[in-house]
């Protein structure tokens, strides 16, 4: 007999009879958009990630173009903040990314009660971007902020891509001494651009 | 008699482990600042726990429906299982079911050795800490790299994780200096945790760009989907899954939901009962490897399905490991994880281990004061300390206790229930702590004065106190 016979035989041996599978009936403890995105910023904040709000996209492009002419490498992957850095792909080799100092990635939604932003696989370009940039900027429209990870679900296809990530600040630990230390493994630095434009 | 020998009959039950519990916190218990420090250092992540749940109006529905949506799970779980199995190689990825921890230790041995991998790290997963791979692999001259910032500084000084999240809990920022010094080239007396950080951040990103495979655990798998979920606030596992070619994951049988929504419940739990965060800083989403990589699944089972058909004990399944209830248990706090002498210490450790070893780990369920702050904090509302509690009448009925604590309780039982003797022992001890305090007061002849102050002993019992001046 497989060992995967011996398991799920052993379990229809042994689970207890069926007990119903409940209702998730949680509502939002506001329904006004102004209290999702005060309480998105200020969780994102509490937690390491820093919050600007534009109604401009300019003042982004300018600070790409400025950061490029100090000779940093800048990855940007939204068209809409000009030139897309093409070489990233799916299977670029982890010791060229290893050597992007600030990345720029469209967010798919902020989640206010924990301050997290979930974003696609397609958005990343590669899977190892947002971690393995030093510094990473994520844009988000204003208006793509929902209450809580119960409303978040109902609007995202987990299983559409191959991988999408619920990111919420820089990289931290607390493992020497629960002394907070910005910055682990992967980013050091979390900006989100909340956009009106 | 020897007082070890005295200790061992009337305290300890029989047990394999090279110490006890109650052995090992002994020891511990020796450098009293520390133990202060340890207590007081998990008390301060429960505070942080508190704080978070505070700002939920709904916790306690939030609880109950992790803890239904577990019971629920559980009472179906082979269907949903072999869903999961389905969808996941539909995704493209590769399922293998171990039935203990040896076959899943060789299942990731035979890929490595097929795939001729020579570099390996992992992130924190309890369960391969159950399995013991790492050493497994060692013997076979495969070497491990743990990622995770705590589990590396216990690997470093050949010591196992003393806690399931905060691995190196037990170590000062010293301790941890002069790990990194002698490994990593640290600066001697440099004990500036941003500074030790920092050097483990650039060591372990070399070995995550040169590292060939990865393995990480599972904090949730969707049967509905066929994928699963990995929360880290490091990026550990990320870096390691996707910068190498062949991505293993390993999970019991217990990690699985039904859907995609259910992680709204269980990820709003998760990090605020561990460590106070409102989520952890990645909580990733795997559904396919990436183009070009390998992704297997390990599901495992290595006694699960036993305590399944316990049904005192089943609901321990349900566990999510955030050790809420090892930050609370005033047990755990000041006698350290590895007194507990297994991969998961704590409350949950002591009443999941007797299933795994019996004998082994009969000590466990004694480790605790059934104060029950544990199943007070439990996201998912395991009834821990009930628990505690029958695991101790199971392992005293099939005995593995031994006979001097039997007798010892027996003749308890006979005075307690015999009220003129009862008077006649209560009126002999009063009066043995005024006459022979150094009896009462000596640590080999009573073991309770260990880590204790005796009282000052009452003139007179309550019964006669009562009696008197009743109206």
């Amino acid at each position: 007999m497989s060992s995967r016979e011996k398991i799920l035989g052993a379990i229809s041996t042994n689970k207890p009879a069926l007990i119903e599978l409940p209702v998730i009936d949680i509502k939002s403890t506001s329904s006004l958009a102004a209290d999702w995105l005060d309480q998105f910023i200020k969780t994102l904040e509490s937690i390491g990630g820093k919050v600007i709000q534009l109604s401009s996209i300019d003042l982004i492009k300018e600070e790409i173009q400025e950061a490029k002419n100090r000779g940093e490498y800048i990855v940007n992957t939204l068209p809409i903040l000009g030139e897309v850095n093409n070489e990233i792909n799916s299977t670029m080799e982890a010791s060229l990314l290893e050597t992007v100092d600030r990345a720029y990635i469209e967010g798919s939604m902020g989640v206010a009660e924990n301050g997290s932003v979930w974003l696609y696989e397609h958005q990343i370009k590669n899977r190892l971007l947002p971690f393995i940039c030093q510094h990473l900027v994520i844009c988000l429209n204003v208006n793509k902020i929902v209450p809580n990870l119960h409303e978040a679900y109902k609007q995202i296809d987990v299983a559409k891509e191959g991988y999408g990530v619920f990111l919420a600040g820089p990289s931290k630990t607390a493992d020497i001494e629960q002394s907070l230390v910005i910055g682990a493994h992967g980013a050091r630095s979390l900006l989100v651009y909340l956009i009106s434009e | 008699m020897n007082p070890k020998n005295f200790n061992r009959l009337f305290f300890v039950p029989i047990q394999g482990a090279s110490l006890s519990h109650s052995a090992a916190a002994e020891i511990f218990n020796k450098d009293e600042s520390r133990t202060d420090w340890h207590d007081e250092t998990l008390w301060f992540v429960r505070e942080k726990r508190d704080k978070a749940v505070r700002q939920i109006a709904e916790w306690e529905q939030l609880r109950s429906l992790g803890s239904s949506i577990k019971d629920h799970t559980l009472s179906n779980l082979d269907n949903y299982l072999a869903e999961f199995e389905k969808n996941a190689q539909a995704n493209g990825i590769k399922v293998h079911w171990a039935f203990d921890a040896e076959e899943h230790n060789e299942i990731i041995l035979k890929i490595i050795r097929e795939q001729k991998v020579e570099q390996v790290v992992k992130s924190k997963s309890m369960l391969t800490e159950e399995c013991h791979l790492n050493d497994f692999l060692a013997k076979r001259g495969v070497e491990v790299v743990d990622t995770d910032l705590g589990e590396r500084i216990v690997q470093f000084r050949n010591e196992p994780p003393s806690h399931i999240v905060l691995p190196a809990i037990h170590l000062k920022k010293q301790d941890v200096s002069e790990t990194f010094h002698e490994h990593l080239g640290t600066e001697k007396g440099n004990n500036d945790p941003q500074y030790l950080t920092e050097a483990a951040r650039q060591h372990l990103r070399t070995k995550f760009i040169h590292s060939q495979l990865a393995i990480t655990g599972v904090n949730f798998a969707i049967a509905s989907t066929g994928g699963f979920v990995v929360c880290t606030n490091e990026g550990n596992a990320d870096m390691g899954a996707h910068a190498a070619k062949i991505h293993i994951a390993c999970m019991g049988i217990e990690k699985i939901i039904p859907n995609a929504e259910h992680l709204g419940v269980f990820l709003r739990l998760l990090a605020r009962s561990a460590t106070g965060q409102p989520i952890t800083t990645y909580s990733s989403h795997f559904h396919q490897p990436r183009v070009g990589q390998q992704m297997h699944i390990i599901i495992v089972d290595n006694g699960r399905t036993k305590q399944l058909g316990r049904p005192d004990f089943r609901s321990s399944l349900k566990c999510i490991r955030c050790a809420a209830c090892f930050n609370t248990c005033p047990v755990y706090r000041r006698s350290g994880g590895h007194s507990y002498h297994t991969a998961v210490a704590g409350p949950i450790g002591s009443i999941l281990n007797p299933n795994l070893d019996m004998k082994a780990n009969a000590d466990l369920p004694f480790a605790s004061t059934l104060c029950g702050s544990c199943s007070n904090v439990c996201p998912v509302k395991i009834d821990i300390h009930v628990q505690l509690y029958k695991w101790r009448q199971e392992l005293v009925s099939e005995g593995y206790t031994a006979s001097g604590k039997k007798v010892a309780m027996k003749g308890m039982a006979f005075v307690l229930s015999h009220p003129s003797i009862y008077r006649v022992a209560g009126k002999m001890g009063r009066w043995m702590m005024r006459a022979f305090p150094f009896i009462m007061n000596n640590k080999s002849l009573n073991p309770w004065y260990k880590q204790r102050e005796m009282p000052e002993a009452p003139k007179q019992s309550f019964r006669d106190w009562y009696k008197k001046n009743k109206q």
